[in-house]
């Protein structure tokens, strides 16, 4: 029998409707039926959310689920578990599975497991180039046929120009954007960490800021030409943001994204080779971050991200430089952008926004509001419930994360997949 | 929040060095506390019976991930004239290169009772995560990791000074050379700093000079005649050949002819400045080889002084009171 809830007396929050208010929200048959007054005769299931926020299920444009390949790691059940403990209902992989996504026999497989499993929505990107080798271009049109909604080349550098020119030129006749990750290959190919004052501290071998801003520069030039839709990932420069944001007002179809983690830790807390942050982009400057948070307050950042890496216990148990680069971060993803809210930096609407109608913007998807008729993805959290974490209250089978321990403000209680509760919090 | 107990790994509740893994947030008093034990085994190695009884008992494993026949030598000559028992592993870092196979052999060698590593490794930070992950009756002593510190390097380095210019209070420094690179050069900084030197140089064209490298405390000259002008101290460091495939520098050549220590570019500093390297030296690439035999150079007093330094480090780590002494679970470590 189809699920039937009647979502009440909470603040409902949906951006691309311009609601903020003590609306009441009403679900059935995996669709939004109505908000505010429930239709005639409407019976279901009610959930109180007095004091609670009711928005639309978040959707993360980059979180990496280990399968297939890693399965050690985490699986597509394990991690889109831990979306929907989080309140993310939509997510998208990047193509640096193994095998790499770059035939839709893998696309395919990727959303089989994912509705198997059923805990939240798979968009996987398929590959720009073969085997993300920066040499071959994919079979694009195949993957978009298989169901993929954008390209990328992962964290592998394109270093041809002239294949990166083709390879959006390609896409941009397919229809699809493509999600670019800033990193010149040739200057930083041994780099852990920011180039600076931390780096030369800890010795360190440094990423030094231009080894963003110089692929920025070029692919915006690439961008210019080729007309393609283009989405840079994980931004991690000020820098880079106000380049995005001089493109953007020359009227180039380009947006950004940053990931949570960026807007919180800075190279300042790599403390002494702590391998926890160790993330790539790697951690960089209090300076950029505030560059960071002000890109994404105007918008010319439309996008948070989880960058969610699970990673074995042993993939961290190394030296800093020999450790796996990156954090088990979807269910911190809510909370770190809600510490926005509280630190002033953007309001709980546009702290909303940028986790719910700006992705699903940039990826062109009718997602990301409750406009009735929309499939029921819906995030209930607590903005003022206090909780602290850790490792064993996570549902991620990565426990890298350097915040474990930090107390959190704001806590999803009620987790919503298509009408479906595929998560409540116990306590 | 950065700031948490694990960064202050090598001191113990006290205060007291537990591990030696850098000099970096060192107090000025831990630093003369061991200049002036290295001054108290300075003569063991003069006597008849180069030997002091202090760690009878204890065993010391220098763990070498990185080969160095010198700064493993000296370790192993320290350790035995504190009639240590001293056990000499060689590793590639090829047969570790997962961080669990790492912690096993650690761990292996905690399970054979062992009382101190002494680890070199090319990664920095290496010392640190060892000392991490180590048994609490263990104690971990740097012996250069990566790009960061080589703390006793520096230790030696600084008793050598000691002796020949007394008050670190009045002089000038300069180090010259690939300060990019170089974990010596990290943790000298760190050393004459703590110790109040009020003028710390470096020399070196701008491929070799670090990002920022100025947060350290450090005045910074591309040009070696005016880097060297009045200083008391010259410390050349070691130029790697693999600098020049990696576009840092053109020819090592070129780099003699700007960068070398020359008797004519030594006339820059004072008079009576000492020369030092940490060895082992590249005759004519940077310094010519009538300064490194010359009357200013203390190089090979550095290498006799390594030693009485090395003891103090272990016998200052190791010689820890009885009451101090956790007690030996040989597991539990985290």
């Amino acid at each position: 029998m189809a699920e039937a809830y009647s979502i009440v007396g909470g603040r409902l929050i949906d951006p691309e409707q311009g609601l903020d208010g003590n609306f009441d929200l009403h679900i059935a048959d995996g669709r939004v039926l109505a908000v505010g007054a429930p239709p005639q005769g409407f019976e279901a299931a009610r959930i109180d959310a007095q004091g609670c926020v009711i928005c639309p299920g978040l959707i993360d444009l980059h979180a990496r689920l280990r399968e297939p390949g890693q399965e050690h790691k985490g699986t597509i059940a394990s991690e889109t578990a831990a979306a929907a403990a989080g309140g993310v209902t939509t997510l998208c992989c990047p193509p640096d599975t193994d095998p790499v996504i770059d035939t839709p026999a893998v696309i395919r497989l990727i959303r089989q497991r994912a509705e198997e499993a059923g805990h939240a929505r798979v968009l996987p990107l398929g590959a720009l180039t073969l085997g993300l080798a920066g040499e071959r271009l994919a079979e694009m049109n195949e993957l978009r046929e298989a169901g993929c909604i954008g390209y990328s080349n992962a964290a592998h550098p394109i270093t041809n120009t002239l294949v990166m020119r083709r390879a959006m030129e390609y896409a941009a006749s397919c229809g699809l954007p493509v999600f670019l990750a800033a990193e010149d290959a040739f200057l930083s190919p041994k780099g852990y960490a920011h180039e600076g004052a931390v780096s030369t501290r800890l010795g360190l071998p440094g990423l030094p800021e231009s080894a963003e801003t110089i692929i920025v520069a070029r692919d915006l030039l690439l961008i210019e030409q080729t007309g393609v839709r283009a989405h840079f990932c994980k931004l991690s420069t000020a820098r880079a943001v106000q380049m995005v944001g001089e493109a953007q007002r020359r009227g180039l179809p380009v947006t950004a994204q940053v990931t949570a983690h960026h807007l919180h830790l800075s190279e300042m807390d790599l403390g002494y080779f702590n391998s926890d942050c160790h993330v790539q982009p790697p951690l960089r400057t209090q300076r950029d971050m505030e560059g960071l948070r002000a890109g994404l307050a105007s918008g010319v950042i439309s996008a948070v991200c989880s960058d969610h890496q699970p990673h074995d216990p042993d993939a961290k148990l190394a030296p800093f430089s020999e450790s796996e680069p990156g954090i088990s971060a979807l269910e911190t993803l809510l909370p770190l952008a809600l510490r926005l809210g509280e630190q002033r930096v953007m309001s709980l609407p546009d702290v909303v926004a940028r986790l719910t109608r700006d992705p699903a913007r940039i990826l062109g998807i009718d997602a990301g509001h409750l406009r009735p008729g929309a499939a029921a993805d819906v995030c209930v959290f607590d903005p003022e419930r206090y909780w602290t974490l850790a490792a064993e209250g996570m549902h991620s089978r990565g426990r890298n994360t350097p915040f474990l321990g930090w107390e959190f403000k704001g806590r999803v209680t009620h987790t919503f997949l298509a009408g479906r509760l595929v998560y409540q919090a116990r306590d | 929040m950065s700031l948490s107990h694990r960064d202050s790994v090598q001191l113990d509740e006290h205060g007291r060095l537990r591990h030696f893994l850098t000099i970096e947030g060192l107090k000025r008093d831990a630093l003369v506390e061991i200049l002036d034990a290295a001054e108290s085994f300075a003569t063991v190695g003069a006597q008849t019976v180069k030997k002091v009884p202090l760690l009878r008992g204890k065993t010391i494993v220098n763990l070498f991930f990185e080969a160095s026949t010198r700064t493993r030598t000296t370790f192993e000559l320290a350790a035995k004239r504190l009639s240590a028992d001293v056990l000499n592993i060689n590793v590639s870092t090829s047969a570790t290169s997962k961080g669990e196979s790492l912690l096993d052999m650690l761990h292996n060698l905690e399970a054979m009772h062992c009382d101190m590593f002494v680890v070199r490794h090319n990664q920095s930070g290496a010392a640190h995560f060892i000392a991490r992950h180590v048994a609490p009756h263990i104690s971990v002593i740097n012996a250069g990791d990566g790009r960061h510190a080589h703390p006793t390097q520096a230790m030696l380095d600084m008793f050598t000074i000691r002796r020949h210019k007394g008050d670190f209070g009045a002089l000038r420094v300069a180090i010259v050379g690939d300060i990019m690179h170089s974990r010596v050069a990290r943790s000298q900084i760190h050393a004459l700093t703590t110790l109040g030197v009020p003028e710390v140089r470096v020399v070196a064209p701008r491929t070799l000079i670090p990002a920022q490298v100025e947060g350290l405390g450090v005045h910074v000259y591309h040009d070696l005649r005016e880097g060297l002008r009045d200083v008391d101290v010259i410390i050349m460091l070691r130029l790697q050949r693999e600098r020049m495939q990696g576009a840092l520098l053109p020819s090592e050549h070129e780099y003699f002819e700007v960068y070398g220590l020359t008797p004519e570019t030594l006339a820059h500093a004072k008079a009576d400045a000492i020369v030092m390297h940490p060895g082992p030296i590249n005759r004519g690439v940077e310094i010519a080889s009538s300064v490194a035999d010359g009357p200013q150079s203390v190089i090979l007093e550095q290498v006799t002084n390594g030693i009485a330094v090395r003891m103090a480090v272990m016998s200052l780590v190791l010689g820890r009171p009885p009451e101090a002494e956790e007690p030996r679970t040989g597991g539990g470590h985290g």
